[in-house]
């Protein structure tokens, strides 16, 4: 293991930044048609046009989003919504934890800074990234800025175009965040051991959301995945 | 307890559920800095890390409708083609909405 590489600063390079800024906005584009029905949603159910937009820009995970709208009536019950917004969003700890290697290398203020724009499109970019040997936490950074702009424009405009924009099932825009995942997952390594662990993972998660509460099926799966890692270590330490 | 849902009160229960996500944000790097990083839990992480994203998309294609599943199946050969992400989600989004044109 070389100490150098290991131990040294990371550096975030701003023009890197804003490659990743531009590179993801064809996803950030779907990220905002989501927002226009999150937007829509939001209204229908009974939040003023600045409520919906206070929770994109500050909550910004859509999951959690639509499933704290089906909380929604004269009162919203605390520790169901606690427990609901932990469930959907818990995902977000296992991403942080496979970034450690690179994040404990900031100074602990850039990297919190950092993962406040952590979400799956730009995890998954700079995850990747990292299996493949490039170091690019600059993704989470530009990328993340580049979702919630989206994602903030579009619960606007949703907020206000309302019904306008149609019936995005239609055209099969619902599927664009599964899509970009399953791509994400399938361009990493795929060995022995991590087409194992993603067998049981997948069959995990199935039966956990088939059997278990809802919203638990994704940490039940990753955990299950994970474990595969802890009995089949990996040939050799993760070097650059 | 419950949160009643007045102008005061919808500001609170989002601030509840921002402050939850965030602590999801910020909760792995926190968790992390008292796990020492050795072989084993790094293969862990790794393991665990691409398992998040089959997690996620598993159930989808369980859950979803036919055009949820001829989506996912789309992307899955496309990419196994090609190795290229932007041309598997394009072939995705396709398969969904030719598929629901015609069921």
């Amino acid at each position: 293991m070389s100490v150098d590489a290991e131990n040294s600063p990371y550096q975030l390079e701003s023009r890197q930044v804003t490659r990743e800024f531009v590179r993801i906005l064809p996803i950030a584009l779907f990220v905002a048609i989501f927002g226009v029905a999150f937007g829509l949603a939001a209204v229908q159910t009974g939040l003023g046009p600045w409520q919906a937009t206070l929770m994109s820009a500050t909550v910004f995970a859509g999951a959690a989003q639509f499933a704290g709208l089906g909380l929604w009536g004269a009162e919203v019950a605390l520790i169901p919504l606690m427990a609901i917004t932990l469930a959907i969003n818990s995902r977000h700890i296992l991403m942080g934890a496979a970034l450690y290697p690179m994040l404990r290398r900031l100074p602990p203020g850039r990297r919190y800074g950092l993962l406040v724009w952590l979400t799956d499109a730009n995890w998954a970019r700079s995850y990747q990234q990292y299996q493949g040997g490039r170091e690019n936490l600059e993704a989470i950074l530009g990328g993340g800025l580049a979702l919630w702009l989206a994602w903030v424009a579009g619960t606007l405009a949703g907020v206000h175009l309302g019904g306008r924009l149609g019936n995005p099932q239609a055209w099969g825009l619902d599927m664009v965040l599964g899509c970009f995942l399953l791509a994400m997952a399938l361009g990493g390594v795929r060995s022995r051991r991590i087409l194992l662990a993603w067998a049981v993972a997948g069959t995990a998660a199935v039966l956990a959301w088939r059997w278990l509460p809802p919203h638990t099926h994704v940490i039940v799966g990753a955990l299950a995945g994970g474990l595969v890692g802890l009995f089949w270590l990996e040939k050799s330490p993760h070097g650059h | 307890m419950a949160i009643e849902t007045t102008p005061l009160g919808i500001v609170l229960i989002i601030l509840v559920m921002g402050l939850v996500t965030l602590l999801t944000r910020l909760g792995g790097a926190l968790l992390m800095a008292y796990v020492p990083l050795n072989r084993r839990v790094e293969s862990f992480i790794s393991a665990m890390a691409s398992s998040v994203l089959i997690a996620i998309v598993v159930p989808m294609a369980f859950a979803g409708d036919l055009g949820a599943r001829a989506a996912l199946l789309a992307t899955l050969v496309v990419m196994l083609i090609t190795g290229r992400a932007l041309p598997a989600i394009a072939a995705g989004l396709a398969a969904a909405a030719m598929v629901r044109q015609l069921f």
